[in-house]
């Protein structure tokens, strides 16, 4: 992810995966009398009378009688359909998919109704969704083998109080991603809770016109992703003890580029602290730092104004280009069509750079205090700098080919963050000149204008704008 | 049947055969009295596979009605080592069109039926039909309908979410199989056969279509031979179609082109632009080739606990690549395919390991994280 961050960092012991606190607070925090293997065998009235109507003896449906209806009634529900669970935990071994459109998947509540994953045989994700206008509320997705509930390239899709989340805490063995809509568009996703994510809580990747609003996202490794994404507001979260906060960038080799437009407002972002327990197959999120707030890489037209950005102990906001080229000493060992691919310029398509970034009115501080000793670079800079890293962290990479010149061509402005303390580092000069000063930084950017979901209006209020 | 001493009688006879069938048309008529393929175009498509009357079943062996007409594929997809016989049907006068890279245009109607099997347990030498999937072209899609067969083998029955197969066997070689064959349910057809979000064959394509078949009156090439059925219209000389090899034959191509066959017929159907795992940027069509979108020292986007690998493909190195290590795996997270598959194919992780193994070596680490 971050070009500084060395190969030594590999070398990490696996006891990085067990964070230091909040263990307890990830153990089922409810019970059902219904939990268990073989107890689950006789259910209860109401998922009888909703779930398997129709079936003689249905009260007496196994765990795999029950598993199999309910992935019938999404195979066969009609446009328009309300698949409504009762309360009870409910052990599914598959993946549970849906490719009808307009259909409402329905529960009691995220702590009543749970659909739990653990033990999975076949399919990597809990609940697969490949559908458009589609709603999902008030159910909770446990323990799934992959990802917890996937959204794969549906428009109009609300998830609304949807707890998604690993049991056992934060573990490399979770799956990535708890809430992962991807190629979607017109997506709302509001007063959800994920946790445990071995890479994101809450992702949105290679979607367009989306609101985050009131969600949860606590002991992931990152709490919230916006990847390669346009029209994002991100609002009114929490992200806390995770190892980062929330990132807001665009990466190479995904067929969707260019994303843009993101505003993060009225966020707490406070105490990600939590070890880093992505597995090294994840690549660019395990090397994210322990004690990241937020983070914005490789994209332009971001907004980030009236957040609560604290006690972040890397650093609270890091503001860095993304750099895909490859080693110009290693060109002369191509030999071969896959190697000379390897070795030429990559994904053509992408920008590295980081530019029109507008961090104003944030409340920042009691960040950077020590940042992680598990990413060698920033733990020396952090030592060069007498101990700590400011609180906001920026690279200083510019495109040089972008016309505007200057001490701040990438338009990076900061304005009315209180005491907020700040260093350019100047990479692309290997750090030989610094600066602290916020002079050439204090400057404004027009807002950005507000997401707007013409056909959630029903489900947004004032007619499906947000005002900040 | 009737005397047929005078043609009065004869006539009806066959008037009576008509009336039975016509009596019968709802739960499907007796394969003694109906010779064609019966098609359903819309639904309630029928309960039982022998409403279809594609072909009769006996002792785990299918015979085919007129016109089902068998094929198979250069490199075909792995099943768990199951036999996969494969059948295709056109109502008469109709033929698909060729098409060079993807499945060719096939008229409505079209019936491909592609039924499992594994050697019968304790049975040496017999087999026993698990599942028959339908692929029936309608006039508005392809619709997807599995049908599993009964212990008696005497007949198949749709089932939108079939049951597992618990599966046991010793093979020829004397290798025990003991697995759980899970039969994807009619969404999970969609998971491998979805290209933006439209239904569509795989396998029928030139390039795996184009090898000779051993028909009852003799061997010859497929693409010629359904042209001179009237199944296929604008095909070119068999030597003038592309031919993917086949990935278990040397002869038929080199290691770079038999794991490539491999790849296009086993995870391109997902991965590629607009499969299901379009949104990986992974892109294993053959014929397309990409060191990105081959894995070549890219970060997986999505995946989870890969064995302490970074990268999907180290060329040179086998056991630092994520695919090879998906290829091994049958855990749900981590195996590739995701669904469709409970054992390795030990012979297919071989020809994938021997491909990486041959690639000019690269620094991956070097490459990505600099």
């Amino acid at each position: 992810m971050f070009w500084f961050f060395n190969r030594m960092i590999r070398a990490i012991p696996s006891t990085s995966r067990r964070f230091a606190s909040g263990t307890a607070f990830l153990r089922p925090h409810f019970s059902l009398n219904r939990v268990g293997g073989e107890r689950i065998r006789r259910v209860a009235p109401p998922l009888c009378a909703l779930l398997l109507a129709g079936f003689a003896g249905a009260c007496q449906q196994t765990p795999a009688e029950i598993q199999k209806h309910l992935q019938e009634q999404l195979i066969t529900a009609k446009p328009g359909a309300v698949i409504e669970l009762p309360e009870g935990k409910f052990h599914f071994d598959r993946t549970l998919s849906l490719t009808v459109d307009k259909v409402t998947l329905r529960g009691k509540g995220m702590d009543k109704t749970v659909l739990s994953f653990a033990g999975q045989k076949e399919g990597a994700q809990g609940l697969l969704i490949k559908a458009n206008d589609f709603t999902i509320e008030d159910i909770a997705v446990e323990d799934s083998a992959g990802d917890a509930l996937t959204i794969q390239g549906g428009t109009n899709i609300i998830i609304r109080r949807v707890r998604a989340e690993w049991t056992r805490g934060a573990n490399a063995a979770n799956g990535p991603y708890a809430i992962y809509p991807v190629e979607c568009k017109n997506l709302l996703v509001e007063d959800s809770v994920a946790r445990g994510a071995a890479d994101a809580g809450i992702y949105v990747g290679q979607s367009e016109n989306v609101i985050l609003r009131r969600n949860r996202s606590e002991y992931n490794v990152d709490g919230y992703e916006i990847e390669n994404s346009e029209n994002v507001d991100a609002y009114d979260n929490v992200a806390t003890h995770n190892t980062g906060g929330m990132g807001v960038f665009n990466l190479p080799n995904l067929p969707r580029q260019g994303g843009k437009h993101v505003r993060v407002f009225h966020n707490q972002i406070v105490d990600n602290n939590t070890a880093n327990f992505a597995p090294v197959s994840l690549g660019p999120i395990h090397d994210l730092p322990s004690g990241t707030g937020i983070y914005i890489m490789a994209i332009k037209d971001v907004e980030v104004f009236g957040n609560k950005i604290q006690n972040n102990n890397t650093v609270n906001v890091f503001l860095i280009h993304y750099d895909t080229g490859v080693g110009d000493s290693l060109q002369e060992t191509a030999s071969s069509p896959i190697t000379q691919q390897v070795f030429a310029p990559g994904d053509k398509r992408y920008y590295p750079f980081l530019q029109q970034v507008y961090l104003h009115d944030n409340d920042i501080s009691g960040g950077g205090k020590s940042a992680d000793s598990r990413i060698g670079v920033m733990k020396a800079m952090a030592d060069a700098l007498g101990g700590s890293l400011p609180d906001i962290l920026y690279d200083g990479r510019v495109d040089p080919a972008w016309p505007k010149k200057g001490a701040n061509a990438g338009d990076i402005c900061l304005g009315n963050n209180g005491a907020a303390s700040f260093l350019n580092f100047d990479a692309a000069g290997n750090m030989k000149h610094p600066v602290r000063d916020l002079k050439n930084y204090t400057c404004t950017l027009p807002p950005l204008s507000a997401v707007s979901i013409p056909n959630l209006a029903a489900a947004l209020p004032t007619n499906g704008t947000i005002a900040p | 049947m009737l005397a047929r001493s005078r043609s009065a009688p004869r006539f009806a006879g066959f008037t009576y055969l008509v009336l039975a069938c016509l009596a019968t048309a709802f739960s499907g008529c007796d394969l003694r009295f109906h010779r064609e393929v019966r098609l359903y175009l819309q639904e309630p498509f029928p309960q039982k596979l022998s409403a279809w009357h594609l072909f009769t079943a006996a002792g785990g062996h299918l015979t085919p009605n007129a016109r089902v007409l068998p094929y198979d594929l250069n490199t075909p997809l792995f099943s768990d080592y199951a036999d996969k016989y494969r059948f295709v049907w056109m109502p008469a006068g109709n033929a698909a069109e060729y098409r060079e890279e993807v499945p060719f245009e096939f008229p409505v109607g079209t019936i491909f039926a592609k039924s499992f099997a594994f050697p019968a347990d304790g049975h040496p030498g017999e087999e026993r039909l698990i599942e028959t999937r339908l692929l029936v072209r309608t006039k508005s899609r392809w619709v997807p309908l599995p049908y599993i067969w009964n212990a008696s083998q005497s007949e198949a029955t749709l089932q939108l979410v079939p049951n597992p197969v618990p599966i046991r066997y010793i093979d020829a070689a004397g290798r025990a199989h003991d697995f759980t064959y899970q039969i994807p349910n009619t969404n999970e057809c969609r998971e491998c056969h979805d290209n933006n979000k439209s239904l569509q064959p795989i396998g029928p394509k030139a390039r795996n279509l184009n090898k000779d078949f051993a028909y009852s009156d003799g061997a010859a090439n497929q693409l010629t031979h359904w042209t001179a059925v009237g199944y296929l219209r604008g095909a070119p000389a068999p030597a003038a179609a592309p031919r993917a090899a086949k990935w278990s034959e040397p002869a038929t191509g080199s290691l770079d082109e038999r794991a490539r066959a491999y790849l296009d017929n086993n995870c391109a159907h997902c991965h590629q632009p607009g499969g299901t795992a379009g949104y990986t940027g992974v892109d294993f069509r053959l014929g397309h080739f990409d060191a990105a979108a081959f894995g070549v020292c890219k970060h997986p986007n999505s995946a989870g606990n890969m064995g302490d690998r970074r990268y999907d493909l180290v060329p040179g190195h086998p056991d630092d690549s994520i695919l090879v290590y998906r290829l091994e795996s049958t855990a749900p997270k981590i195996m590739m395919p995701q669904i469709g598959r409970a054992v390795v194919h030990a012979e297919g992780v071989a020809l994938l390991r021997e491909w990486v193994a041959s690639l000019p070596s690269a620094p991956c680490t070097l490459a990505a994280v600099r």
